[in-house]
């Protein structure tokens, strides 16, 4: 028995915001595989829940005509992994929600959920970083967006005012038409398991080897998902080269300030650091189009 | 605690429940019900031993509110067996030798079948995969992952 003390199913995306407005001790439940954790671990007592899992516009999954992406805050892992339009367009985020939990869990839980508990190991949220994600949130004022990189406020702190709901997340074509991406998510166990560290990976490439365009995300490298700048900026407009890519190691691991946890040690974590943005830009080179020299 | 009344199908057949607003399908299913084929392991969504099909997918009941299978057909162990005619996925892990103590069995059975009903066709590391949200104990996998092949090979 969980101890909820009031519940309430939101039919609609202004329903679920009128309710958190008149009740704000509620708080949003989507697939739960968190929020029922947290609640059976007494963190959340007497819990007073807004359910918005049943609200259709927030499953779905589009894209605009102008080639902007639109992925319902309640669209599930195993939904969005399997979706023919985020194959095509995203196979990497396809590819990082589907190390989340196991099969069980991503058929229920949900991507804005991931996003929301505002975890730094979040499957997702690395991705999401690194593909310039903008945020679609709903609340009494209207709809307003912002981008990823502003919604994490720290650990298990995100930018949602009062009787807001993450609706959507977007992605503009520019963010990813023409690039190719890799994520890796480095765990101890290949199910079930919680990040040591996630790493992103999304690259454009011109004239077959120049890195036209290279955006680098971690998980667990920083309170919060964080993106690398100086360590893009590295290999940003040069021809790719494996000296290069040792350089954007290099780079990604001065970048970060990673901490000490039982899971692994903060040296642990700068070495992955270096070996998996290293491992994801190559793949990610390659996803674009690029050529390395020996193919 | 506050209640909600929901109707739905479990094993085919009609409920209609006033269930608390905190009670998990799990719960319902095995206190209510008395369904007690389903098991409850770690309660965290890790173990899968309360796995059952919400429409057709397998989800953890622990995890899954009872207010949340309102207009859902649940489908349990119980309701595998027709007239003590076992299914072909029970018989692949009587055949295999995938069962020894039995508590992590209804739950593998309940994943199995709803990837043979969606006509997986997954090679053997596809399958650990698919089935890497339970935990056994006691065969070791192997077993498991053999009956899985067996049963997903017959028609």
């Amino acid at each position: 028995m969980f101890d909820i003390a009031r519940y309430d199913e939101a039919r609609s995306v202004d329903e679920a915001v009128a309710l958190l407005a008149a009740n704000p001790q509620a708080r949003l439940i989507a697939g739960g595989t968190d929020v029922l954790i947290r609640i059976r671990e007494g963190k959340q007592p007497e819990a007073h829940l807004v359910g918005i899992r049943h609200i259709a516009a927030l499953t779905r999954i589009e894209r605009k005509d102008d080639g902007t992406l639109f992925i319902g805050a309640a669209a599930t892992f195993s939904r969005i992994a399997s979706d023919p339009l985020i194959r095509q367009c995203l196979p990497v985020l396809a590819e990082a929600v589907d190390t989340v939990g196991g099969p069980q869990i991503r058929r229920v839980a949900t991507i804005g959920g991931n996003v929301c508990n505002g975890a730094t190991s979040a499957d997702s949220a690395s991705t999401l970083f690194a593909l310039d994600a903008i945020l679609q949130i709903q609340g009494p004022k209207g709809i307003r967006l912002t981008p990823i990189h502003q919604f994490y406020r720290g650990p298990g702190k995100v930018n949602l005012g009062p009787a807001e709901v993450l609706t959507a997340i977007v992605i503009a074509p520019e963010s990813y038409e023409g690039y190719g991406g890799h994520y890796i998510k480095y765990a101890m166990r290949k199910a079930m398991d919680i990040a040591t560290l996630g790493c992103s990976v999304n690259c454009k490439v011109a004239g077959g080897n120049i890195l036209a365009d290279v955006r680098l995300a971690f998980g667990v490298a920083a309170p919060t998902p964080i993106r690398c700048p100086e360590a893009e900026g590295v290999v940003k407009g040069k021809p790719f080269s494996l000296e290069l890519v040792e350089s954007f190691g290099n780079a990604a691991a001065a970048e970060i300030n990673p901490r000490t946890s039982w899971r692994a040690s903060r040296e642990f974590r700068l070495h992955l650091a270096k070996e998996l943005s290293k491992q994801a830009l190559v793949k990610a080179f390659q996803q674009a189009g690029g050529l390395i020299h020996g193919d | 605690m506050a209640t909600k009344r929901i109707d739905c199908t479990v094993n085919g057949q009609k409920h209609s429940l006033e269930v608390g607003v905190g009670e998990s399908l799990l719960e319902v299913l095995r206190n209510r019900l008395h369904l007690t084929g389903t098991k409850k392991g770690c309660g965290v969504g890790e173990c899968g031993a309360c796995t059952v099909l919400v429409d057709g997918e397998a989800i953890d009941s622990c995890l899954f509110l009872a207010v949340w299978a309102d207009g859902k057909a649940i489908r349990t162990i119980e309701g595998e067996a027709k007239e003590g005619q076992l299914t072909k996925v029970q018989k692949a892990f009587v055949e295999e030798g995938a069962v020894q103590c039995g508590f992590c069995t209804p739950g593998f059975v309940m994943s199995v079948t709803a990837l043979t009903e969606k006509g997986c066709h997954c090679d053997r590391e596809g399958l650990k995969k698919e089935l890497s949200g339970h935990m056994c104990r006691c065969t070791g996998y192997h077993n498991i992952i053999n009956a899985a092949e067996k049963a997903m090979r017959e028609k």
